[in-house]
């Protein structure tokens, strides 16, 4: 089935046929009224089960827990036992929780890490392996690899490389930096860790990218005498512009739900503070914070969602073109 | 291949051969439909299966048992309390068998689903706070067969805020300073009585190349020992329960002494323990590279079997001669029965045996590091570290349970392990953490 001419999109974005060549516009358009009954089921059945799903799912969640932030409740007995408190909550996080603030800044340092140095690493090895290098393919899988494992995993395989008193790198250097334990390094080392990961990635993602773009464009580009550099940022960049959303959207993504690392190193305690970690350290287990949890749970709803807006914002302007 | 002409054609041809081959018959889609009828029937006989063994095992009814035993001493120990408990009350015991961190993680859900009939659990506020709730069955009709042989400290510490009796207590394990005998015997040291000792001994043991204090408190609840021994031999017993309970301020003078003497010590602890857990730590005072920890007695699971009788401990040294060193930490685990347990008499006939002095036995000669609460357990057959622990609580004329036991659990977990763990990050500034633990206690503590 590899039609090479036929392209691989969505039947609604396709280019509409041109005209004449064969019946397809009045099929089409027959075809919608002449939905039979079990057809309509089907229809009706597959929109309607998502909608529940996400509805049920996440919308209903997502709200209650907004509306819980505003009350003091230790998660035990029934709706009765829940106190409203107002903005206590919201105020009692921004005075007195010492935590929070660092939470913020290291979320932040998360996201920028990752839009600076990892996803621009990962662009990078893709051209560079795109070039069909010798060994490419070694390469490849090598930098593949740790995407297939979990967080929680990298984070015991990197205690083995930053361990103070048995780690590798402190052996090699001869050093004795509590990498997870002292505040100072940790983030640095969490962070690391995740690139690690992170690189590998983007990596594939841009790879894919990369062997979809015409071949064709480059070599019009060389004929005209641009450089390597000046063909990938002029020309092959641009043209990549969909794959480029996608991998700002993961970016931003894998920083705002940073998380099982940092709780398989410590619990996101002492220098390793995030919002997602707050929340389940007041929410899970004996505390049952729950009003208290779900403000911050809220916090990091409303910071996700500039992030969201400014997503769809793009993807609706790419559709209204 | 040619070219699909229309849209349907090209659909076709998505659809890989071997499914095209094998379409929908009817008879397939009539298999499938019984196959779907079957299951809630199968799972109907499941459950009914289930319930004609609980119930028709007449004398021997199934009690269920959520055990939060992980470790595998812990659980050589459960075994061996089970396979008693069997054969003693003519009942069939099933073990849940949780590990331990998350069986606390999730107590919560656990006690609102369905919990098992009888699950482990720890004295202290944090008993009285499930009782208070609801969620804990009444067994004062068991303390009436077992309380004969039960201390009064230990009866009160298994009653609720109501009076009545949630918890049965089966073993506890003091807070000390534990050491090695063979290496303080080849070094020539001599326990410390008084806080000034101990800082000359540590001093001792830096210029002998020694790690004084062994220390870690990446869990967060190491460190908590540490202040509570400073704090009741600084502010004394009954300053603790106070400071615990919210009725005393974080901010008062006497909680900043504590922070100040511990700050005084900080020289001497092992440096990094932010990074280190306390098992890590431990190795340290097994492999002689460091000369005492402030610890439980659960440090004996760390040793080897061969070792066990070369550890010895002291109590933590008197800090202020008017409040004396009479209080001690001893933590102190039983068992509880859930609200509406299945098998009732069954889950009351195995908490009375788990309050039996047979069961004692069973436990502390199965895992060495804790000591009977039953008074009329034989101990006889005890380490010498066991008799010690023993004659040291009973000789207390206080016994604090830990900080994560004595207070709120949202305060412990949400405001002590960070605040403790930022005064070991930065212990020049007291006045600031002080403040900020009494504003987010007066915040927990109000609702």
């Amino acid at each position: 089935m590899s039609s090479p001419d036929l392209p691989l999109v969505a039947p609604q974005t396709a280019q509409p046929p041109p005209r004449g060549g064969s019946h397809t516009g009045a099929a089409k358009s027959g075809r919608v009224r002449r939905l039979s009954g079990s057809d309509r089921i089907v229809v009706v059945l597959m929109v309607a089960i998502p909608t529940l799903i996400v509805v049920g799912l996440i919308w209903l969640p997502a709200i209650a827990s907004v509306l819980l932030s505003f009350t003091n409740w230790n998660g035990i007995g029934g709706l009765s036992d829940i106190k409203v408190v107002g903005l206590k909550n919201y105020t009692d996080v921004f005075t007195i929780y010492p935590p929070f603030k660092p939470a913020v800044e290291h979320n932040l340092l998360w996201l920028v890490v990752m839009f600076v140095v990892a996803t621009p690493l990962g662009i990078f090895f893709a051209v560079l392996i795109d070039k069909d290098l010798k060994g490419s393919r070694f390469y490849q899988t090598a930098l593949y690899l740790p995407v297939v494992l979990s967080l929680a995993l990298i984070g015991f395989i990197w205690q083995l490389m930053y361990s103070r008193d048995q780690g590798l790198i402190n052996a090699v250097l001869g050093t004795q930096v509590d990498f997870y334990g002292d505040p100072k390094w940790n983030i640095w080392a969490a962070l690391f860790a995740t690139c690690w990961r992170q690189v590998g990635y983007v990596m594939l993602l841009y790879l894919a990218g990369l062997k979809g773009v015409d071949a064709s464009l480059k070599e019009a580009a060389q004929m005209d005498g641009a450089t390597e550099v000046q063909t990938f940022f002029r020309i092959v960049f641009p043209v990549m512009r969909p794959i480029n959303i996608i991998v700002l959207v993961i970016t931003v993504i894998e920083s705002l739900r940073a998380f099982d690392l940092v709780w398989v190193i410590n619990q996101g305690r002492n220098g390793l503070e995030l919002l997602a970690t707050l929340v389940t350290q007041n929410i899970v287990g004996e505390a049952s914070r729950i009003g208290f949890g779900s403000a911050l749970a809220t916090i990091m709803l409303l910071i996700s969602l500039v992030f969201i807006s400014i997503y769809l914002n793009v993807i609706m302007r790419e559709d209204e073109r | 291949m040619t070219r699909p002409s229309t849209q349907d054609e090209y659909l076709a041809g998505l659809i890989p051969d071997s499914v095209r081959a094998t379409s929908f018959s009817r008879r397939g889609l009539l298999r499938g439909s019984l196959l779907a009828g079957g299951i809630p029937a199968l799972l109907a006989a499941c459950g009914d299966g289930g319930g004609t063994t609980g119930g028709g095992g007449g004398g021997g009814a199934q009690v269920t048992l959520g055990s939060n035993f992980s470790d595998p001493v812990p659980v050589k120990a459960m075994d061996a309390m089970v396979a008693a408990a069997q054969k003693a009350q003519g009942i069939t015991v099933k073990v849940n068998k949780v590990d331990h961190t998350t069986f606390q993680n999730n107590i919560n859900n656990y006690l609102q689903g369905s919990p098992d009939d009888v699950f482990s659990w720890f004295a202290g506020y944090r008993m009285r706070f499930f009782a208070g709730q609801g969620l804990a069955g009444d067994i004062s009709d068991v303390w009436e067969t077992i309380g004969g042989d039960y201390t009064d400290a230990f009866k009160k510490a298994s009653t609720g805020d109501d009076g009545k009796q949630y918890l049965v207590p089966t073993t506890y394990g003091p807070w000390a300073v534990f050491y090695r005998k063979s290496l303080w015997a080849e070094k020539g040291y001599q326990a410390p009585t008084t806080l000034d000792e101990m800082t000359a001994l540590s001093k001792q043991m830096q210029t002998d190349g020694l790690v004084p204090l062994a220390f870690a408190d990446k869990e967060g609840w190491p460190a908590m020992g540490t202040f509570d021994q400073l704090n009741m031999r600084i502010n004394g017993y009954q300053f603790h329960v106070d400071l615990m309970a919210g009725k005393e301020a974080w901010t008062d003078q006497k909680v900043k002494t504590v922070f100040d003497t511990w700050r005084s010590l900080i020289p001497y602890h092992q440096t990094d323990a932010l990074g280190r857990t306390w098992q890590e730590a431990a190795t340290g005072v097994v492999n002689k590279t460091s000369g005492m920890m402030v610890i439980g007695s659960f440090i004996g699971q760390q040793f080897p079997d061969t070792d066990q009788e070369d550890i010895d401990f002291f109590n933590f040294p008197e800090v202020d001669p008017a409040v004396g060193a009479d209080a001690v930490e001893a933590p102190l685990d039983g068992f509880m029965m859930s609200k509406r347990p299945r098998e009732e008499e069954g889950a009351k006939k195995l908490l009375t045996f788990f309050g039996s002095p047979e069961d004692g036995e069973v436990q502390t000669k199965a895992d060495p590091s804790g000591i009977a609460a039953n008074t009329k357990s034989d101990q006889s057959g005890y380490t010498t570290l066991q008799k010690k622990c023993a004659e040291f609580v009973g000789s207390a004329k206080s016994i604090s349970q830990f900080m994560d036991r004595d207070t709120r659990p949202d305060f412990a977990s949400t405001v002590m392990i960070p605040s403790l763990q930022t005064f070991l990050q930065n212990p020049a500034d007291i006045d600031g953490l002080v403040n900020s633990i009494e504003s987010q206690k007066k915040s927990i503590f109000a609702s």
